[in-house]
């Protein structure tokens, strides 16, 4: 929602500078999620629920402890639990928070052919415009973490916003707040960073190796970022992206395909214009006519 | 507690053992995670589930549900074994060296004095053997035959390893592995913390686990420590005030006791309770009964307790038999007890036996339900279909449900787990006609009050003489009831020591219990909380979180009670000159003329330590009991019984002796033995549990709650699921011999068969929030439990009951 005092550094599918007259730049911030602080409580999606005024339906147990099962236009946030037998024969309950990865370079925001409807602030938070959101699903197919989802009410799409609206006026995300055990913590991506390596030097030392940090540079790096326990086998966790990056067919719309894409269009436009000058308006002709008459008696059949 | 939940982040081992931190206290098990990531402890789990707790441990044991005494047997017999365990502490500090009566016994499973056609036993040779000087005689070479260490070192050599797995179905390398991280803290520089909380309660063994618990910590020298302690976990906001406030049928406020029939004289009554010291100059704080009691009466009864009338003690019930919640349902059965009020308590949803409570209340007259939501023990007699298929024509009770505020509509304190009262505020209005617990008390009285008076009665003195001195006699105020259980003085109070200067004025609030009287010149309508609300004001109400030690000794931040004392028994976190066993963590300590540091200390603080004064104050011997003598009816030392309904039908460690297959003393009412199901039948152990995303029967009347955990589940281990053939998300029917209830089958690697006796055994979760009220609907899950509860306390059982598990 565009209530915003940050300053957006792009937006989608335009050109329009982007603001530059405000300083100093703020930092990037990061939500760093600690799946080994993580007790799977849901008290973030709560939080979530309540600060964003959402309310999924009260749905069913589909087997698991995961609810609402998947995230939708209600849900920005869910509790994803992987149970996995380790090598050693023991049991691990890996739970990760999923949402939106607030990515350096979202491919949703790509994607997006709405001007300004999904854009990035200087932070590195990236929001949903929504009054712009046309309901394609391009953002859909953008983004390589599988977040946004689009409303059956008002065919928009929507994700976490990281709390923009709270972190513009210096409050950390609403599940920040709520996390009893400090799983999930907000700061400066740097100083998120460091922490992050205390809790990953700690895991070591009980004997996860491979412990560390996932801020994936498929995606130029993520302003949510975990840490996990075992950072080299993300897809444990419910499925995290190994090495996620944005879809060879957004890249190259977005990249080659587009100015391409947009020549051809315009090509295509000055041909017909030429035409229309040169030869005039296309009439319709009685055999145009019959045509259609018999194409519509075939459809009512 | 007797720590409390910040001093947690001090540990460097934690177990967590019946109970799920993680899952039912998350906002508490921050310190836990604070412990792990800056102090680098170790967490240990021991439960049937792979919990959520389990999920950020170190080590988890899986463990087969009741038999906790076993396992913590089998740790205190490895760190006897080993002899891991703090040498000057348990000298000390415990009855380690007391000698036992010779008339003591434990043979074929059976303390000495069990009469089995009572089922109870006679508890005279459970005691210390006395000297000449009439004090307990000790030998303090330790070797004495029936010396408490020796006596117990016998006891729990039959807890071995091999034992333990095959009862416990704990694999042995895990087992020792917790032994050896818990043996860690035997050394005075390091400290482990046990929480439990429902997972040691609700067994018919239930106060013998959390004595066992004790125990190894006591060997451990981990009581009175900071990171230390036995750290019960209060689930239900304000149950642990409930508890203080004596809140049962056989209390009174601050943990005083009712008479019994039998204690028809007041000194008599009083002599039973105040002890004489069984060892030479100790505090034996319980000397002082009768000035909390006579305070209590005078809170009470005001001018109309005196002297003459024993201060009131002839208006107090004398209990004929005993009036816990189990008997007082078999007594509604019966067509013995034909009123109910019920308040802010929903028991057809909270006790055994569904089928039984809609009987019982059937039965009754009347019943009156006070609560801020409409439970469903007020609609008992509503058919909702499977969930609840009653027939209303056939009930006669006739309900009236008086809606009240809940918590965050009125002021109060709140006593969390570590024993802090910390005053609140109202956040809103009530909605609709809701009205204050106080004002429907207050309410109800008057009325009472002028039924008696208008009409007489057999007895009306108890109930004209109350003292009702409140601003607003319809509604006695948070403020007032407060000042009024922390107490003041009614007269003058002159200094003991110097009788010409009055430290205390009437009417002035008193400073702390010290100065409570047994002549009816003080009030206090619970002892324990005196000091609560001073003349300085109400200090539950401060939050002041400065620690100026930074060890979370946050003195300034609410009340805790006793005396605003954080860590219980803390002169033993001292050696025996008063120097702390660990300096990084200090308490307190000895300056050569008093004791002071960084929590109020629990001693005399102007005793020198050379005069041996046990830091065990409310114990007339000084110290730690290993041996409880007569405190519980079940045995002075614990003793693994299999739970009521057993997966064996024997206990391994007697399996040749019927009578004690199960805790010999527990009660169980006829019709309720006859409601047991045999592992025939029921082949599976069931343990009810609660989750994160709920708060009892309550939250699934809030949407969000239900939107995050939205249908009723069962948790089938992924062996026992394809054994049935059932697959997570399909619907199953769970079946006790007392009833069944249908949920979802959530499918886990997170359980896994227990090998017991060299059988496999599965274990079945059953999550108790749904129920027929709410947003989201379901069977209550004490459809399947059955009526016995623990012998001391009566808590029921119902972490261990027998199913069986179908495709519905």
């Amino acid at each position: 929602m565009a209530l915003q005092s940050l300053d957006i550094i792009r937006r989608s599918a335009t050109k329009t500078p982007s603001p530059a007259a405000r300083g100093p730049v703020p930092a990037e911030v990061a939500k760093l999620i600690d799946t080994s602080k993580c007790i799977g409580c849901k008290a973030c999606q709560v939080a979530c629920m309540e600060w964003n005024d959402l309310r999924d339906q009260v749905g069913t147990c589909d087997g698991t402890y995961n609810n609402p099962t998947d995230l939708t236009a209600q849900s920005w946030t869910v509790m994803r639990f992987a149970e996995y037998e380790n090598p050693q024969g023991d049991l691990e309950w890996l739970i990760r928070k999923d949402g939106c990865m607030h990515c350096a370079d979202p491919g949703c925001l790509k994607a997006c052919p709405a001007p300004g409807a999904i854009v990035q602030y200087a932070n590195g938070i990236v929001d949903f415009h929504e009054e712009h959101c046309i309901g394609c699903g391009y953002c859909i197919a953008g983004c390589p973490f599988n977040i946004p989802r689009i409303s059956r009410r008002d065919h928009k799409a929507y994700k976490c916003t990281l709390c923009s609206d709270r972190v513009a006026v210096g409050l950390e995300p609403a599940c920040v707040k709520a996390c009893p055990t400090g799983a999930i913590t907000f700061g400066t991506k740097e100083r998120m960073k460091v922490d992050a390596e205390e809790r990953i030097a700690d895991l070591k030392s009980r004997g996860f190796e491979q412990a560390g940090l996932y801020d994936p540079i498929g995606v130029g790096g993520t302003h949510v970022m975990y840490v996990l326990h075992h950072a080299d086998q993300p897809g444990l966790y419910s499925g995290l992206a190994l090495n996620p990056h944005i879809s060879r067919t957004v890249r190259l719309w977005k990249g080659v395909v587009k100015p391409l894409a947009l020549g051809a269009l315009a090509l295509a436009a000055l041909v017909g214009f030429f035409n229309y000058i040169v030869a005039g308006p296309k009439e319709v002709g009685p055999e145009d006519e019959e045509a259609a008459r018999k194409e519509q008696e075939k459809a009512h059949g | 507690m007797t720590n409390h939940w910040v001093d947690i982040k001090n540990t460097d081992v934690v177990l967590i053992m019946g109970g799920n931190a993680a899952e039912a206290h998350p906002c508490g098990f921050k310190w836990v995670t604070e412990a792990k990531a800056h102090h680098r402890a170790k967490l240990i789990v021991v439960d049937p589930r792979y919990t959520r707790s389990a999920s950020v441990a170190d080590l988890y044991v899986p463990i087969r549900a009741g038999t906790d005494i076993a396992f913590l047997g089998g740790v205190i017999n490895y760190l006897l074994a080993n002899d891991a365990i703090q040498h000057e502490y348990v000298v000390n500090y415990t009855d380690f060296t007391f000698i036992v009566r010779e008339d003591f016994s434990f043979q074929d499973g059976l303390y000495s004095g069990y009469d089995p056609a009572k089922g109870r036993y006679d508890k005279t040779s459970w005691d210390y053997e006395r000297g000449k000087d009439g004090f307990v005689a000790t030998d303090p070479t330790l070797k004495h035959p029936r010396c408490v260490y020796n006596l117990m070192k016998q006891h729990y050599a039959r807890y071995t390893p091999e034992l333990v797995e095959r009862t416990c179905g704990s694999p042995r390398e895990k087992f020792l592995e917790a032994c050896k991280l818990l043996a860690s803290t035997a050394t005075p520089t390091r400290a482990a913390t046990i929480m439990y909380a429902l997972g040691w309660t609700q067994h018919s063994i239930g106060s013998q686990m959390i004595r066992t618990g004790a125990m190894v910590q006591l060997l451990l020298g981990n009581i009175g420590v900071s990171g230390g302690g036995m750290n019960a976990l209060r689930g239900h906001s304000n149950i642990q005030g409930l508890t203080d406030l004596g809140l049962m049928a056989n209390l009174l406020p601050g943990y005083l006791t009712l008479p019994n029939e039998a204690e028809q004289g007041y000194e008599d009554y009083i002599a039973a309770r105040a002890p004489k010291p069984l060892r030479p100059n100790q505090l034996n704080y319980w000397q002082n009964y009768n000035k909390f009691f006579v305070s209590l009466m005078k809170a009470w009864w005001g001018d109309a307790a005196t002297k003459e009338n024993n201060w009131g003690y002839d208006y107090l019930p004398k209990l004929d038999k005993p009036y816990d919640m189990l008997a007082a349902y078999e007594l509604m059965l019966n067509g013995k007890m034909n009123g109910y009020v019920c308040q802010g308590f929903n028991p057809l949803a909270s006790a055994p036996n569904k089928a039984k409570m809609t009987a019982a209340f059937s039965k009754l007259k009347f019943m009156i339900v006070m609560d801020p939501l409409a439970t469903e023990t007020s609609e008992f007699w509503q058919n909702h279909g499977e969930f609840n298929d009653v027939d209303p024509e056939k009930i006669e009770t006739e309900v009236i449900r008086l809606p009240t505020t809940c918590f965050a509509e009125e002021d109060g304190a709140l006593v969390n787990s570590g024993r802090w009262l910390q005053w609140h505020w109202k956040g809103a209005d009530p909605p609709g006609e809701a009205r204050t617990d106080l004002e429907i008390m207050s309410d109800l009285y008057l009325k009472l009050r002028s039924l008696y008076q208008a009409e007489g009665g057999a007895y009306p003195d108890p109930v004209l003489k109350l003292a009702w001195p409140y601003a607003h006699s319809g509604e006695a105020s948070a403020e007032e009831l407060a000042r009024e259980y922390s107490g003041r003085a009614l007269e003058d109070l002159s200094d003991p020591k110097d009788p010409t200067k009055v430290i205390r004025k009437a009417g002035e609030q008193l400073a702390g219990f010290g100065e409570l009287r047994d002549d009816g010149t003080t009030l206090s309508g619970c002892w324990i909380y005196c000091g609560a609300w001073t003349q300085a004001g109400n200090l539950m109400a401060r939050r002041d979180n400065s620690d100026p030690t930074g060890i979370g000794q946050t003195l300034n931040w609410a009340w805790a009670w006793p005396a605003n004392r954080r860590v219980m028994y803390n002169r033993a976190s001292c050696d025996p000159a008063g120097r702390p066993y660990n300096p990084a963590l200090k308490l307190i300590a000895w300056n050569g003329k008093s004791w002071g540091g960084a929590d109020v200390p629990d001693y005399k603080v102007d005793e020198d330590p050379s005069e041996n004064m046990g830091p065990f104050i409310m114990n007339p011997e000084g110290v730690a009991r290993f041996f409880s003598r007569g405190g519980l009816v079940d045995g002075p030392f614990p003793e693994h019984y299999e739970p009521f309904e057993s997966p064996l039908g024997y206990n391994p460690l007697h399996p040749n002796d019927s009578r004690a297959v199960q805790n010999p003393a527990a009660r169980i009412y006829p019709d309720d033995r006859k409601a047991l199901g045999k592992a025939e039948a029921f082949p599976c152990v069931a343990t009810t549990y609660r989750l994160t995303e709920h708060f009892h029967f309550w939250t699934k009347h809030a949407l969000l709650n239900a939107i995050v955990q939205p249908q009723q589940f069962v948790e089938l281990g992924e062996v026992h699921a394809k054994e049935l053939g059932v697959k997570a998300g399909e619907m199953v029917k769970v079946s006790s011999n007392r009833g069944s209830i249908k949920a979802v089958a959530v499918v886990t690697k997170r359980i896994r068969p227990l090998t017991i006796e060299g059988k496999p055994v599965h274990t079945v979760g059953v999550p108790i929030h749904w129920g027929f009220t709410g947003l989201t609907k379901g069977y209550l899950a004490n459809t399947l439990t059955p009526v016995v509860g623990d012998a001391n306390v009566q808590t029921p059982e119902y972490k261990c009951f027998l199913v069986k598990v179908e495709r519905a």
